[in-house]
C-alpha cells in the first residue's frame, strides 16, 4: 500500500547514483526485498514508470529479488529458513528450540543498477 | 553507444527516512522528550488507550499527541478536551506516517514544556510497521474481536514492536480468541516483546501498561540527564 513514497525513494537514490557515475541512462534496477516486506513487485514498476517521466531513469526496467526468511536459533545456533505460510508455527529443525532471532528477511536496498 | 556499466550500490531504500529518523531521536533527546509509536488497526483503541494513559500519567508527566488520519479531525478533539495538546497530520490518503511527516508535527509543538509524545498512527497492521517516524519505542495494540489469527496474517508489525497490548479483554469471554496460542504465535515472531492484557472500557490492565510505559520513560530520561 505504500508502495508510491517507497518508490519516490528509489528514484532518488537511483538518480544520485546516476549522476555520481555520469550515466546518460539508467536500464535495469535491481532491488533486494525480504519476504517480510508486504510490498507488491508490480505497483514498483508501475509507480516508478509514472514517477521517472523525463528523468534518464525513464524506462529503466524493476527487478526485484526476494530473500527468504531465515532464522537463527537461540539456543543452538542453528539457522533454518521458514516460509511464510509457515511462520505459524515452527521450531529450530535441529534442537526444537522456539526463541529464534529474525536474520533475513526483512531486506529493503537498492542492490545495483544497470546505466550506459 | 556508451558502454553499459553495472552499478553497486547496496542503499537501503528507506534511508532518507532513516536518517531523518535519527536527527528526530537527537532533537527529542536535547529536549529530554520520549516519544512513542502506537500501531493498530482501524477500531483497535488508539484513542481510547490515549485517553487512558493522558489520565493515568498527565499528573507525572507533560504529554503531547501526535494524530495521524487519513482525513478528520475527530482523534486530535477527544484528546483536546483531556486538556492535552495535540497536532492533527492530515495524510489525505496516505497509508501510513514517516520521519518527514513526524518532523512537521514537532515543529509544531513546544518540545521544551514536553516529557512524552505519543504518536497515533493511521489504523493500519501493514504499512506503518515500515517506517522509521524517529520514536524511542513501538507499541502496538491488538484487540480482541480481531482475532487471535493476526500474528499470522501480519508477522512483519509483531517483529517490530516493543511492547504489545491485547486489548478488549472484556471481550474474551463471548469472542472465539484463544490467548495462550495467540501469545505463542507472538513470542514465536518477537521473544522478547512484552504482552500487557487491557480493557479500555472497564480499565482493567491500563496501571500496568501505565507502569510500563512510566518505566521506559523515566529510563530514558534518566541517560538523557546524565
Amino acid at each position: 500500500m505504500h508502495e508510491l513514497s517507497v518508490t519516490e525513494s528509489i528514484l532518488t537514490i537511483v538518480l544520485k547514483h546516476a549522476q555520481t557515475n555520469r550515466a546518460e541512462k539508467v536500464l535495469a534496477i535491481n532491488l533486494k526485498i525480504g519476504e517480510l516486506s508486504e510490498l507488491v513487485s508490480e505497483c514498483i514498476q508501475h509507480y516508478f514508470d509514472y514517477l521517472s517521466k523525463g528523468t534518464i531513469a525513464e524506462g529503466a526496467v524493476i527487478d526485484v529479488e526476494r530473500s527468504p526468511i531465515i532464522f537463527q536459533c537461540n539456543d543452538c545456533e542453528h539457522s533454518f529458513e521458514v516460509s511464510l505460510k509457515d511462520t505459524r508455527d515452527f521450531a529450530c529443525p535441529r534442537c526444537g528450540g522456539v526463541k529464534v532471532s529474525l536474520i533475513s528477511g526483512r531486506e529493503f536496498y537498492i542492490k545495483d543498477i544497470t546505466i550506459s | 553507444m556508451a558502454d553499459i556499466r553495472l552499478i553497486e550500490i547496496k542503499e537501503d531504500i528507506l534511508s532518507d527516512n532513516k536518517d531523518l529518523a535519527d536527527q528526530i531521536r537527537n532533537t527529542l533527546f536535547a529536549h529530554k522528550v520520549f516519544m512513542l509509536n502506537l500501531m493498530a488497526s482501524p477500531g483497535g483503541g488508539k484513542t481510547s488507550l490515549i485517553v487512558n494513559t493522558i489520565r493515568n500519567m498527565k499528573d507525572s508527566f507533560r504529554i503531547g499527541v501526535i494524530e495521524g488520519d487519513i482525513d478528520s479531525v475527530v482523534d486530535a478533539e477527544k484528546v483536546v478536551q483531556e486538556g492535552i495538546p495535540a497536532v492533527q497530520l492530515k495524510t489525505g490518503g496516505f497509508c501510513h506516517l514517516d520521519a518527514t511527516m513526524i518532523k512537521m508535527a514537532l515543529d509544531e509543538m513546544d518540545l521544551k514544556n514536553l516529557d512524552l509524545v505519543v504518536i497515533e498512527n493511521i489504523g493500519n497492521l501493514v504499512c506503518p510497521a515500515e517506517f522509521d517516524t524517529g520514536a524511542h519505542k513501538k507499541a502496538m495494540i491488538l484487540s480482541v474481536p480481531e482475532g487471535d489469527d493476526k500474528p499470522l496474517k501480519y508477522p512483519l508489525i509483531f517483529t517490530v514492536c516493543d511492547v504489545l497490548i491485547v486489548n478488549k479483554i472484556d471481550y474474551l469471554g463471548i469472542a472465539d480468541f484463544d490467548m495462550d496460542a495467540f501469545k505463542k504465535r507472538v513470542y514465536k515472531l518477537n521473544p522478547s516483546i512484552k504482552i500487557i492484557d487491557v480493557s479500555c472500557k472497564t480499565g482493567e490492565g491500563i496501571e500496568k501498561w501505565t507502569r510500563w510505559l512510566a518505566d521506559e520513560i523515566n529510563a530514558y530520561l534518566h541517560t538523557a540527564a546524565s
